[in-house]
């Protein structure tokens, strides 16, 4: 029989337990009758031998050996129904749960996969990242430097090099600009992953007029090809050019280093005149990756790598830029995928972890209140005989019935949270794709679920079995302050320091976030329609000499004509650098007619189109802007900004100076004005020297311009005529990134944005999570105290009085709690300082509004059951005594 | 009257499977048992003695079956099984092996006294 089948007969087999003993009664009386005792007297000698028959009857139960599960059922059946009775302590405590054991598992499954997992490729940890050094910092690499690296190290199963390439897609369908990168011919085999459908890459592929191929994402494939193998050595045109597609990646691959990317082809640089200076082999633009051979650490990579690069060799000639004389940087791939989130993602985490904190402090609290007014059930149940094991156990099983259905909401809140997280990151958050709700998250938060029903169970539980039965007894009626309601005290303490840990932190953070949009961004922003205008295809290949009768040149003209006609449009611009859009590459040297040889300054440079500068709104300082008479025939003229004019001429009169904005070898250009300064990566960085010059004057065109659009109403409404008037000039020309100013201005700040909000969240939740444990305490405290207050209004004392008595009581618990609060806010924040801008870490204003506002909820959340307690009326509280 | 004793702690399943293995019998007829034969010197506590019946049952060492007694009621009858057996020989020989010892070494300790 096993244990279930004897549980199923647990009727039956009582039922043969009562018949069994009555027998023996009946038999052990008759024979004592037998002897001549009195029916009565007989049937008593036989109760008393055998002893108390319930008492029997239980110690053959526990012999029977279900009993454990027979207890458990029944202590399941007993916490349902005594948290039935308390509906609204069951659901505050499953909430309270829910949200702590949500909100942690929904940011665990956000951080996991970027800070804890490892990337998805084979033995993930011997990939590494190569960089160049310049002033001490990563730079990119040469392509020379990479070849250099391939023949000479053997630290390597396989070194690889990338960047990225965006070309448009022409066919039947509409022109599609796709994300791609060229990559050499071993950049798969240093992930560790291979096509799916078709080959890799091979040697042979990338060379200096090698073949065009391609290898395409998965989801390009399925989206433009409908998933079709037969697209394996078929054509695509790309830029104009034919390209035969050798192969698909495999679905799941992820591409960490460039996620948007969908497709890949051979770099093909010329590695034959490395003598030739003046050739993008030499521009440091490539990023490198290398995959470690097995068993070998960075150290000992660094160590080799460095050794090449103090010894050059005759056949590997190096120009003064690629010297390599300061070695190389080489970290690993994962910190390179997470360097820029990681103080936002540990802060959140952090937060996280303080509430889920908070959370256990209150559903503690809430048991522990709830134990102390069933001290006299317990003190009774031990009277008649539960041992203190059991009634440990069923306090448990009332904690464990808290916490799981808290673990089974949490997870919908965590799925409800991980959408919210993905809609809400900031882009630069890598591995999008992999965040979501997932097994180990799942278990995370089951095991967080279970371990806080047992942690939370044992305190109660240690409480109501220490009690002694008869004071419990003769306390049942009330209570004097006890080691109970110590404990609960001190943990609302500690709520009250952890929420204001958190208030803090999201304090400083919308600080921050106030001080970083205050910053003027050097331009008006509203009613500002932005988009990036592409140029591909051999229909401009013609001459670059003449840039003002080149066809990229005539197309941005004639499209600018046209996007000035539609209606609704006040001005508009082209500039080959946008600001706070991301754009890169926008600094050049530029030196000024009486600089010292080898002096000069890096700037932005903009080559802009007349209007430009007043469609922006960019303030004029001095001089004039540049307009339709700053021609390729006419003197070239040049724009300083603000800062540069005073760094570089110091009081004196920037107009009239000259300066080379480029190459050396072109004409002076003049500068003709002055321009207030823009914020051009971000409103937190102050990089204010630039330059402006017109298309017409550059030497060259840039192959992709940004379009700016001042409307006259909303700026979104006018871009699709925006587009038609563009396309009316070149309908294959791609345009992308259609964004208005203040959505750019928004982007810029994500990051923060991303870690305010998660902050102000957590804070509140924190607030109300402390308010309710303040109000519970204080309850409780004023249910317990009820004759001392009803004694001490009898005696004399006042309704404030009474009210006084008990806010002091609270206050007293906030207090401790904010002193507390405020030190390890301190020295929290350090953990936030990378994420602060223009704001101390110890902003006395954020200190003090925190403490003001936790300080207020407090009182309120005093003042109900203080107001309770001054309502006592004496004769009705003594008179239950 | 003599004096009564306690039981050793584990003797009562030994001194049950004892009396079980005499042939099959109900629990009211195993405390009068053995309250007879070890004249009146072993205590058996009537409380502990069904919850000790109820353990060797669930352990697989008796098994029980309701019969009909002399006089025409329904008992529960418990009988030893080939497990029940093999353990009373077991506990048994332990038993005795134990008693010869303390015995020795009470011997022992008397002789030292002379």
């Amino acid at each position: 029989m096993t244990w279930w089948n004897r549980l199923r007969r647990r009727t039956q087999m009582e039922e043969q337990l009562e018949k069994e003993l009555r027998f023996h009664l009946e038999q052990h009386a008759a024979d004592l009758m037998a002897r001549g005792l009195d029916p009565q007297e007989a049937r008593r000698r036989a109760r008393l031998a055998l002893g108390g028959s319930e008492q029997v009857k239980e110690s053959c139960r526990d012999a029977r050996g279900t009993r454990w599960l027979e207890d458990l059922l029944q202590d399941f059946r007993y916490a349902l129904r005594s948290l039935g009775k308390k509906p609204g302590f069951a659901a505050v405590s499953v909430l309270t749960l829910a949200l702590g054991i949500g909100a942690s598992t929904a940011i665990f499954s956000a951080v996991n996969p970027i800070l804890f997992e490892s990337l998805p490729y084979p033995h993930a940890g011997r990939i590494v990242m190569l960089w160049d050094v310049f002033n001490g910092a990563r730079s990119r690499v040469t392509f020379h430097s990479y070849r250099e690296l391939v023949e000479r190290s053997r630290s390597f199963d396989a070194i690889a090099v990338m960047k990225p390439w965006q070309p448009t897609m022409t066919g039947p369908a509409q022109p599609e600009r796709l994300e791609g990168q060229n990559v050499s011919a071993s950049f798969f085999r240093a992930l560790g992953v291979s096509p799916a459908l078709g080959r890799d890459f091979q040697q042979s592929d990338d060379q200096f007029h090698g073949p065009n191929v391609a290898i395409l994402s998965d989801a390009l494939w399925r989206r433009r090809f409908g998933g079709d193998s037969s697209i394996l050595d078929h054509q695509i045109t790309l830029d104009d050019n034919l390209y035969t597609v050798i192969g698909v990646m495999p679905r799941a691959f992820e591409n960490v280093l460039a996620p948007s990317s969908e497709l890949w082809s051979p770099l093909q640089y010329d590695s034959r005149h490395i003598t030739n200076l003046d050739t993008q082999e030499w521009g440091h633009h490539l990023r490198m990756m290398g995959r470690l051979r097995p068993g070998l650490g960075t150290d000992q990579a660094k160590r080799e790598l460095d050794t090449i690069a103090h010894a050059p060799v005759a056949e590997f000639h190096r120009p003064r830029w690629a010297s390599l004389k300061y070695g190389f940087i080489v970290d690993s791939l994962q910190d390179e995928v997470t360097r820029g989130v990681k103080p936002a993602l540990l802060a959140v985490l952090g937060a996280v972890i303080l509430v889920l904190l908070i959370a256990c402090v209150n559903v503690t609290n809430l048991l522990l209140a709830r134990g102390a007014q069933r001290r006299g059930e317990f003190a009774m149940r031990a009277a008649l005989g539960a041992e203190r094991t059991r009634l440990m156990r069923q306090l448990l099983t009332e904690s464990l019935l808290l916490a799981i259905p808290g673990g089974a909401l949490g997870i919908a809140v965590a799925e409800v949270g991980v959408q919210g997280l993905v809609a809400l990151s900031p882009p630069q958050l890598p591995r999008l794709s992999a965040i979501a709700v997932n097994f180990t998250v799942f278990v995370f938060a089951f095991g967080i679920a279970t371990l806080i029903g047992l942690v939370v169970g044992i305190i109660p539980a240690l409480h109501a079995s220490r009690s002694d039965p008869q004071s419990g007894l003769r306390q049942s009626s009330r209570t004097t302050a006890g080691r109970h309601e110590q404990t609960r005290r001190t943990l609302v303490v500690a709520e009250i320091a952890l929420a204001l840990v958190l208030l803090v932190s999201a304090g400083l953070l919308l600080r921050s976030l106030e001080r970083l949009f205050a910053v003027a961004p050097g331009f008006d922003s509203s009613h500002l329609l932005t988009m990036q205008v592409q140029t591909s295809g051999h229909r401009f290949d013609d001459v670059l000499d003449d840039v003002e009768n080149s066809t990229r040149h005539r197309f941005f003209a004639q499209a600018l004509h046209a996007v000035r006609d539609v209606p609704g449009v006040a001005a508009a611009g082209f500039s080959s650098l946008l600001p706070l859009s991301g754009d890169q590459f926008g600094e050049y040297g530029v030196q000024f007619e009486n600089d010292n040889l080898g002096g000069g300054y890096n700037v932005f440079r903009y080559v802009v189109t007349s209007g430009y500068i007043e469609t922006m709104g960019i303030a004029l300082r001095r001089g004039r802007l540049l307009d339709d008479r700053d021609v390729a025939s006419a003197p070239p003229a040049v724009l300083i900004s603000e800062s540069l004019a005073k760094r570089k001429f110091r009081g004196q009169d920037p107009i009239g100076q000259r300066v080379h904005v480029g190459p050396l070898n072109r004409p002076w250009f003049t500068i003709v004005g002055v321009v207030g300064d823009v914020k051009q990566t971000s409103l937190a960085l102050s990089q204010p020297d630039a330059v402006y010059i017109t298309t017409d004057q550059s030497w060259f065109v840039d192959d992709a311009l940004s379009l700016v659009v001042r409307t006259r109403g909303d700026a979104a409404v006018v871009a699709p005529a925006i587009r038609k008037a563009i396309w009316s000039a070149d309908k294959d020309q791609p345009i992308v990134r259609v964004a208005t100013m203040d959505d750019l201005l928004t982007a810029s700040a994500a990051e923060r944005r991303f870690a305010l909000i998660l902050f102000e969240a957590f804070g509140i939740a924190a607030l109300v999570l402390a308010a309710t444990g303040i109000y519970g305490v204080l309850s409780g405290s004023v249910t317990e105290r009820m004759r001392e207050i009803g004694l001490r209004s009898a005696l004399g004392a006042t309704r404030g009085n009474i009210l006084a008595l008990v806010v002091r009581q609270g206050m007293i618990l906030t207090g401790i709690g904010v002193v507390i609060g405020l030190s390890g806010a301190a020295a929290a924040s350090r953990a936030l300082v990378t994420l602060l801008f223009g704001v101390s870490r110890l902003d006395p204003i954020t200190y003090l509004a925190v403490t003001v506002l936790l300080a207020c909820v407090s009182v309120i959340a005093c003042w109900v059951p203080a107001w309770r307690a001054a309502r006592v009326d004496p004769c009705v509280t003594l008179r239950a005594e | 009257m003599p004096a009564k004793s306690d039981l050793p702690q584990g003797t009562l399943d030994l001194l049950i499977l004892k009396v079980v293995a005499l042939g099959p019998v109900h629990g009211y007829a195993i405390a009068q048992r053995l309250q007879q034969v070890s004249r009146d010197v072993v205590q058996v506590p009537q409380g502990s003695l069904y919850p000790a019946l109820h353990r060797l049952e669930n352990r697989g060492l008796l098994a029980a079956d309701w019969k009909e007694t002399e006089t025409g009621r329904e008992a529960k009858f418990y009988r030893l099984t080939r497990k029940g057996r093999a353990q009373l020989e077991t506990e048994a020989a332990s038993w005795q092996r134990l008693t010869k010892a303390v015995g020795l070494i009470l011997r022992l300790s008397q002789g030292g006294a002379k």
